[in-house]
């Protein structure tokens, strides 16, 4: 392995010591699902986009708070709920700071991805959409991308307006542009797209949307695993991900969103927590972030997310990003020469996904073949079934990479596919 | 440990490739639509009933291998088929490929190649698709019937 990472453990502002290495059998040690046998061989997991893995530090963590700290949050006097309270505060924190927010306000707790354009939808979309607006979407989103925006445009008779993607998989800039009109009132689009593997141009989608004022919303969920990202440069208007792609536990995920935005935004769900006060005649609702927050919460998801984001932060995200680009680099090269095998998804700015078919052989069964081999990928429309329908394909067959994986398992992955190919002779 | 080659015997990678009624029909008087919401699998089964048996029957649409010869092997075996006797066939082929009761060979003829999908639990519902919409279609179900 080539790239370099500090694995050194810190404290945050002291002077790192020398950079080594970029370890992967170091860190492979961390995550204990990867050592066991699938079906006879060593499991190579290659679906990192659906899910990843977790290092011990994140499920000790999760442990810990159950094994010490449990308590409900923001309302007991007694130790272990301020302790609870204290260690979820704390992970609201290192979320904004890795996000480069500029307030741990603007960092609201739910639970995935998907609900927080849930709950942009249902409260922004919903306070601001009238008849004959528009929101803009891109044609390579994820369907969670898509259906909330779906639903809140019909209950508003506004429209769905849909950017599309050229044949290797990138948005046409000059279309996108195009559809940003008087009428738009909200862009979502994908950092990085789940099902093509394509890096869009985010921050000058974002500026050519401001220049016209309209507010954009970032799906980050394959983004924030793998790329940089920083909120306050790119200057986006809401930027989600979720914990469970990103080393986390599942059932957590973060809605980032300025503050402004936020404060003017009518509460999501009703309950306990989002509320200061509460009559028969009137409640009044909590401060953002709390007003997004009702009942009881996930209390050890942000605990688990914490220990993720420090794992991640500590190997640093440029380098995880140096080495999921060698592995993509690799794969690409290993995949595409063997016979048959066609990429869908070759946009000059990618990351971490391989989405390949394969003549006359359907993507399930490649799946089929390659788990009795010990590969994990991802077959199928990768809930984004308009980016099939674009490219006339009912499914792929998608690897995608994690900061543990090795070229040796592209090697493997490389004679699984042979052996699909002599199976289907 | 299952074999790759239990399930992917040779007459169904043949059938997958090849597959037999792989058609539209202008006269059909029962169709339905199938689809597996998890691969994305889709199916158009077409019926022509003569009384209360299968005269003609045939398919279309995209899956795997499983799925495909699964649906080509069906319209095979229930050319001239009763009604009942289709209902009969469908439920011991789910119990060949779920591994449920073991029905003798000789009663699922041809089917019988499809008990290695018993040892693969995520492909039962490619091997069901077509079952599935056929009985949608004799039902004259208007929505797509989905395995989910």
């Amino acid at each position: 392995m080539t790239a370099f990472a500090d694995l050194s453990v810190s404290p945050a502002g002291s002077r790192v010591s020398e950079p080594r290495p970029y370890d992967v059998e170091r860190i492979r040690a961390d995550f204990p699902i990867l050592h066991q046998q699938v079906h006879g061989h060593p499991l190579v997991y290659l679906d990192n986009a659906a899910t990843a893995q977790k290092p011990r530090q994140v499920i000790e963590a999760i442990t810990r708070f159950y094994e010490r700290d449990n308590a409900n949050i923001h309302r007991g006097v007694h130790a272990l709920s301020q302790r609870a309270t204290e260690e979820y505060e704390h992970a609201r924190k290192t979320a904004q700071e890795f996000l480069g927010a500029e307030d741990c306000r603007e960092i609201i707790f739910v639970r995935s991805t998907t609900e927080a354009i849930n709950l942009v939808a249902q409260t922004y979309g919903r306070q601001n959409l009238k008849p004959g607006d528009e929101v803009l979407i891109t044609a390579m989103e994820h369907h969670s991308d898509i259906v909330p925006w779906q639903m809140i445009c019909e209950e508003k008779q506004a429209k769905l307006r849909v950017a599309p993607i050229n044949e290797a998989g990138e948005l046409c800039l000059d279309e996108y542009e195009r559809l940003l009109t008087g009428r738009t009132k909200l862009v979502a689009v994908a950092h990085l797209s789940n099902a093509l593997g394509t890096i869009n141009p985010i921050q000058q989608m974002i500026a050519m949307a401001h220049a016209k004022k309209i507010p954009v919303m970032v799906d980050g969920a394959q983004a924030a695993p793998r790329l940089p990202v920083n909120v306050r440069e790119l200057n986006c208007d809401f930027y989600a991900f979720s914990g469970h792609k990103i080393y986390g536990p599942t059932g957590i995920g973060v809605l980032y969103g300025k503050l402004a935005l936020l404060e003017a935004m009518p509460p999501y769900q009703g309950g306990g927590d989002m509320i200061s006060s509460v009559a028969f005649e009137r409640t009044v609702y909590n401060k953002v972030p709390h007003k997004f927050e009702a009942g009881t919460p996930d209390i050890s998801g942000p605990i688990g997310l914490e220990a993720a984001l420090d794992y991640v932060s500590r190997l640093g995200i440029e380098n995880i990003e140096r080495h999921e680009t060698q592995l993509l680099e690799y794969a690409t090269h290993r995949i595409s020469r063997l016979p048959g095998i066609k990429l869908i998804g070759t946009a000059k700015n990618k990351a971490g996904v391989l989405s390949f078919v394969m003549e006359g052989v359907h993507p399930h069964d490649i799946g089929t073949i390659l788990d009795q081999e010990g590969i994990a990928i991802r077959t199928g429309h990768h809930c984004a079934q308009p980016v099939m329908e674009r490219y006339g394909i009912p499914a792929t067959a998608r690897a995608s990479f994690g900061l543990y994986n090795t070229k040796e398992e592209i090697d493997v992955l490389a004679s699984g596919i042979k052996k699909v190919q002599e199976v289907f002779g | 440990m299952a074999d790759l080659r239990d399930l992917y015997q040779e007459v169904i990678l043949e059938h997958s490739k090849v597959p037999r009624n792989y058609r539209g029909m202008a006269e059909a008087d029962h169709k339905a639509e199938g689809f597996n919401p998890l691969c994305g699998d889709r199916f158009t089964v077409y019926l022509h009933m003569d009384g209360g048996r299968i005269h003609d029957i045939s398919f279309q649409g995209s899956g795997c291998a499983i799925s495909k010869a699964s649906a080509s092997m069906m319209t095979q075996t229930l050319k001239g088929k009763t009604r009942d006797e289709a209902d009969e066939l469908f439920r011991r082929f789910h119990d060949l490929v779920t591994g449920q009761g073991n029905p003798p060979e000789t009663e699922m003829g041809k089917l019988a190649v499809f008990s290695g999908v018993s040892e693969f639990p995520a492909r039962v519902k490619c091997a069901t698709l077509a079952w599935h919409t056929l009985q949608a279609a004799l039902e004259g179900q208007q929505d797509a019937v989905s395995t989910e």
